[in-house]
């Protein structure tokens, strides 16, 4: 099981890295969406895996770790606003520039010349 | 304390004039002198205490590890600086009442100003030395405001600039330098590394410390060769030069000096170097002085000459010559801001200070011409006034400075300065106010109003007072100063006028006649100039500057050409790269853990994993297509949270995947639907090979941690839960109780994503993006805008799912569920009357505003904490108990739901505000005005120009 869920994780991070090297703003977005799933499955198997043994106290003998949980509960709402900004700042950026490309454009690159020289 | 509050008093004061600015410019120039007063009648309240040499100290640590500390420590050294930057303030203040025209912000002048005498007063009562660091930063800083104060001259730019980059740059290497000091002694507390000079002198980074912390040094002082950016600075309105320029802040260098003196002064290094470097910068600032027409210009020049000769005193390294270097220190700072003082006001009311359009101003300015005249003899050496007797002193300490093996080297020199000094100052004085009124001024000049040569007045009267009564007067001040600077008991000394005919008389009269002989023979001695016109510092300056900015433009240009997948690759591959030379270096063993067996539904979804991924990399172009395939990711990862005892993280996952996968859906509807092909096969190849690497290395490490035990740190949590959260579900008491703090953060984090989202669009329906959103106009719609059946089914659903978020609410601290679940649940009911209804239908039954809910869901849970602070427990502390409900029956209640209430009201909010602006945008983009509800079916199909209230818009 464990080789499974470490090669899920290995998969997820291929394919989100490789979706984030290219230029346009979806594939990248898709790309990060893919990533913060490789990353939140990642943090929580380092709590390792336990089947059937839920935090929730009913007396039983063992529990799975509570903390990793609560941590990747957190990171996935985190992730959701992420998401979402980055999708409405390439949405408004499309808007602006009607160009869907996540590079900076050569002339903002230039320098600002120099004032009164 | 009351130290602390010496300092802090002009900081805290600062914002004062700024306040007081509104009441008119003397209500203002009074408070703002009344924050200085009160430091400076607070300071004087220690002089007893001083004066009987006590050493005050007073301290709280601040950041200890590092041996940071927020401590202050009171002798005499401290205490003349102190005095003096404060007194000179209090005449600066008023002189610059009147100074300033209307037109400038005096508010905001003195508000620079409070934070400069501040930080001042800070270096110069601080016990630790990076908090004296500190404020010596600051000194930079708020002297370059100062400088910079008429930023609409391009000249003030560019002196405060000049004077920031030597200053700043100086002030790096004195870091470096207290670092190493604060290393060598073992403390960074000031008044301990003055006791262990010992340990310091025989360390073999003595040397290394000592240039760097002279760096710092010699740049604040204007030393040469780093004396060229003070003339720059003189830009600053005359205030500010009289202030900074010759009694304060140029004096920072020569107060590290002193305070450093009895470390420092008896190694070989210090001699050798800080004697010859004032001795040079006293004789080329002289010289230079001489041939300045600027009036500012030539006093600032004469500054550079006179710190050098202080520094050349300190350098010295005698008891005798430190003595010397105080009392002129002191003199300096009276007649020098009298002069800046005094040529301000010829600025202000003649309209010009170029010496070779002055003259004769005695009769038409004759108070401010008496008091510069005063002040000037004084410079010169004029016996019976103090500038004289600090001089004399100096010329006697020379000649007992045998340097390189020549005895008659340093007390020549010296005597050649004090030439030149005396010829610009005869220059300065009889060419400005002596000889034939001239009428050909641009202003007609008369005296200035009382503000502004009182304070020149009240500078004149020690001028004259030392110069007459020296032991009397200078006495005490100078012995308790001196002492501070020594550290030990000084050897005899008078300060008096006559000392009988000592070699120093013969030397003063040599300056005297032969600085009167030189600026009567001004002419030939220009020529002079012209023959051994040295290099300029300002062009090297320049040159060194436009070589920087041409280096570090190069470096940007070649290294970020703008390229995102670039900068992402180099980022991913020096993270494959380090993590791959730590793999090296770590044990390679198998992990010994058990592992779980492999059940088949498991391997199932693997496959259908493998599968996605292996579609998503052929056909991610089609984008529709890869959100779905994203989405599909997500089902996966909620089953593996589901099959590893995470009910919580499924809930979550699938819910969040629903809004995420909506709102990417949005957008979608406004983006391009496909990507273009990008790179060629070599770009692909590098980019797979990159993937996988970043891949392969992700699940190595993920296998090497699963397949090892480890020692988990929730055994207190699981067992505390139901004890102290009052809960059963130890995920939701984590996240509401224990570490609340940490959710107290993400909400608000969250709330700042939501209001940005919301600034980012709630633009976009005007100008540029207003524009392309009318250019793409759907060029098909569905006939049916709002199907009845799925308005009609997410109407039904409303109350129902309202329902079970209540119920998974209510339910989360014992079982899966809580606040943030819930707030999804209930967002993804919303967005489903969207989506059926029509934004237009929707918004306008919303009768919550969701920033309202985002703003009240963070208060709440904010609330929650205090008010638990407000019991006397720690922020967020949660209590419970149980109460009996009618048919539920006995049900447990913590206090921390209110917390969790939060926690979902904001939820709600935010996915609202992202999903609704994302609607609003894309409504702009139908074709016909939305209609509204599921029974107003479009049947018209017509282009009713103008019935679109977008294509109104301009």
């Amino acid at each position: 099981m464990e080789l499974l869920v470490a090669s899920a994780i290995g998969m997820m991070t291929a394919v989100g890295v490789y979706l984030v090297l290219h230029q346009r703003t979806f594939p990248v977005i898709v790309g990060l969406t893919l990533l913060s799933y490789a990353v939140n499955v990642f943090l929580f198997s380092s709590g390792r895996l336990l089947v059937n043994r839920p935090p929730i106290i009913t007396g039983a003998d063992a529990y799975t770790d509570p903390l990793p949980q609560a941590l990747v509960l957190t990171a996935i709402v985190i992730s959701f606003g992420m998401t979402a900004l980055i999708v409405v700042l390439a949405l408004r950026g499309f808007l602006e520039t009607e160009t869907d490309t996540a590079d900076i454009l050569t002339e903002d690159l230039a320098p600002e010349a120099e004032a009164d020289k | 304390m009351l130290l602390a509050f010496v300092t802090l008093i002009p900081f805290l004061g600062a914002v004062i004039p700024l306040l007081a600015i509104r009441f008119g410019r003397n209500f203002c120039a009074i408070a703002t002198g009344a924050v200085t007063l009160t430091a400076l009648l607070l300071l004087l309240s220690e002089a007893g205490a001083v004066y009987r040499g006590e050493v005050l100290t007073w301290g709280v640590p601040w950041l200890p590890l590092i041996g940071l500390s927020f401590s202050f420590f009171l002798d005499g050294l401290g205490f003349f600086f102190a005095v003096l930057i404060l007194g000179m303030g209090l005449l600066i203040i008023l002189y610059a009442r009147y100074y300033l025209s209307s037109k400038d912000p005096l508010g905001l002048f003195y508000f620079y100003l409070l934070l400069f005498q501040g930080a001042m007063v800070g270096i110069v009562l601080s016990d630790n030395i990076l908090l004296l660091l500190v404020f010596w930063e600051l000194t930079s800083l708020t002297s370059f405001l100062l400088i910079g104060y008429w930023s609409q001259q391009p000249k003030s730019r560019e002196g405060a600039q000049m004077a920031l980059i030597v200053t700043g740059g100086g002030g790096l290497a004195l870091i470096a330098g207290m670092l190493l000091l604060g290393h060598i002694a073992g403390t960074f507390e000031l008044s301990e590394i003055l006791q262990r000079g010992e340990v310091i002198r025989s360390s073999p980074l003595l040397v290394p410390t000592l240039l760097l912390i002279l760096g710092g040094a010699f740049t604040k002082s204007a030393q040469f060769p780093f004396h060229f950016w003070l003339p720059h600075a003189m830009a600053a309105p005359t205030p500010v030069s009289a202030y900074l320029h010759s009694a304060t802040m140029v004096k920072a260098g020569i107060f590290l000096l002193a305070r450093l003196w009895p470390v420092f002064a008896s190694t070989d290094a210090w001699f050798l170097i800080v004697a010859p470097v004032g001795l040079v910068t006293m004789l080329i600032g002289a010289w230079i002085a001489l041939f300045r027409n600027d009036l500012k210009s030539l006093l600032a020049f004469s500054t550079v000459s006179h710190l050098g000769l202080t520094v050349m005193l300190l350098g010295m390294a005698t008891p005798l010559a430190a003595v010397a270097a105080v009392f002129h220190i002191l003199n300096h700072a009276t007649f020098k801001a009298a002069l800046f003082m005094s040529a301000g006001s010829v600025d202000h009311e003649a309209g010009t200070r170029d010496i070779r359009r002055l003259g004769g101003l005695l009769t038409l300015m004759p108070i401010t011409a008496v008091l510069a005249l005063v002040a000037s003899a004084s410079m010169a050496g004029i016996p019976l006034l103090n500038g004289f007797l600090s001089k004399e002193m100096m010329l006697e300490e020379s000649t007992h400075t045998i340097y390189a093996g020549l005895p008659w080297l340093f007390p020549v020199l010296a005597t050649l300065a004090a030439l030149v000094s005396a010829a610009y100052s005869f220059r300065f004085a009889i060419s400005t106010f002596l000889g034939a009124p001239r009428d050909d001024y641009p202003r007609r000049p008369h005296d200035p109003p009382v503000g502004m040569w009182l304070p020149v007045a009240i500078l004149i009267v020690p001028v004259i007072a030392i110069g007459l009564l020296p032991a009397l007067i200078a006495g005490p001040v100078v012995e308790r100063t001196a002492l501070a600077v020594v550290g030990r008991a000084l050897p005899e000394y008078t300060l008096a006028i006559w000392h009988g005919i000592t070699p120093a008389l013969f030397m003063s009269f040599i300056a005297l006649v032969g600085g009167f002989v030189l600026f009567k023979s001004y002419r030939f001695a220009n020529d002079l100039r012209r023959v051994f016109a040295g290099p300029d510092a300002k062009r090297i300056y320049d040159g060194a500057i436009s070589a920087l900015t041409a280096g570090a433009r190069w470096v940007i240009e070649t290294t970020h050409n703008g390229s995102l997948p670039r900068y992402v690759g180099v980022i991913l591959s020096v993270i494959v790269a380090v993590g791959f030379v730590g793999f090296l270096n770590a044990p390679h063993e198998a992990g010994a853990r058990a592992m779980i067996p492999t059940s088949f539904p498991a391997l199932v979804s693997w496959v259908v994993l493998a599968a996605i991924c292996i579609a998503l990399l052929f056909w991610h172009r089609e984008r529709l297509l890869a959100l779905i395939l994203t989405s599909g990711v997500g089902l996966i990862v909620s089953l593996l949270f589901i099959q590893f005892s995470a009910p919580d993280l499924a809930l979550t996952q699938i819910s969040v995947d629903v809004v995420t996968t909506i709102l990417l859906l949005l957008a979608l509807n406004l983006l391009p639907k496909t990507s273009p092909g990008e790179t060629n096969t070599a770009g692909r190849l590098a980019r797979g090979g990159l993937a996988a690497a970043v891949g392969f290395g992700a699940g190595a490490l993920a296998y090497a941690i699963m397949t090892r035990d480890f020692q988990t740190i929730s055994d207190y949590h699981l067992a505390e839960a139901k004890p102290e959260g009052g809960g059963t579900n130890v995920v939701n008491v984590i996240l509401v109780d224990f570490r609340g703090f940490d959710t107290f953060g993400e909400i608000i984090v969250l709330g700042i994503a939501a209001i940005t989202i919301f600034a980012l669009l709630d633009t976009a329906l005007r100008g540029a993006a207003a524009r392309t959103l009318d250019s793409i106009r759907h060029p098909e719609q569905s006939m049916d805008a709002h199907p009845l059946i799925l308005v009609v089914a997410t109407r039904v659903l409303l109350p129902l799912a309202l329902t079970v978020a209540v119920f998974i609410f209510m339910r989360g601290h014992n079982e899966p569920g809580g606040g943030f679940i819930a707030g999804l649940i209930v967002a993804i009911a919303l967005i489903m009357q969207y989506l059926a209804s029509g934004y237009a239908w929707a918004a306008q039954r919303a009768r919550i505003d969701s920033q309202a809910m985002i703003g009240g869901g963070i208060a709440i849970a904010g609330l929650t904490g205090i008010a638990s602070l407000l019991l006397g427990w720690p922020f967020l502390t949660s209590t419970h108990t149980y109460i009996d409900l009618p048919l539920v029956g006995e049900i447990e209640i913590a206090s921390a739901i209110a917390f969790d209430l939060g926690v979902f009201l904001t939820v709600v909010g935010v996915v609202m505000v992202s999903l609704a602006q994302i609607s609003r945008v894309e409504e702009r983009a139908e074709r016909e005005p939305v209609p509204e509800g599921p029974i107003d079916i479009p049947l018209r199909r017509g282009r009713i120009v103008g019935s679109n209230d977008g294509t109104q818009e301009s």
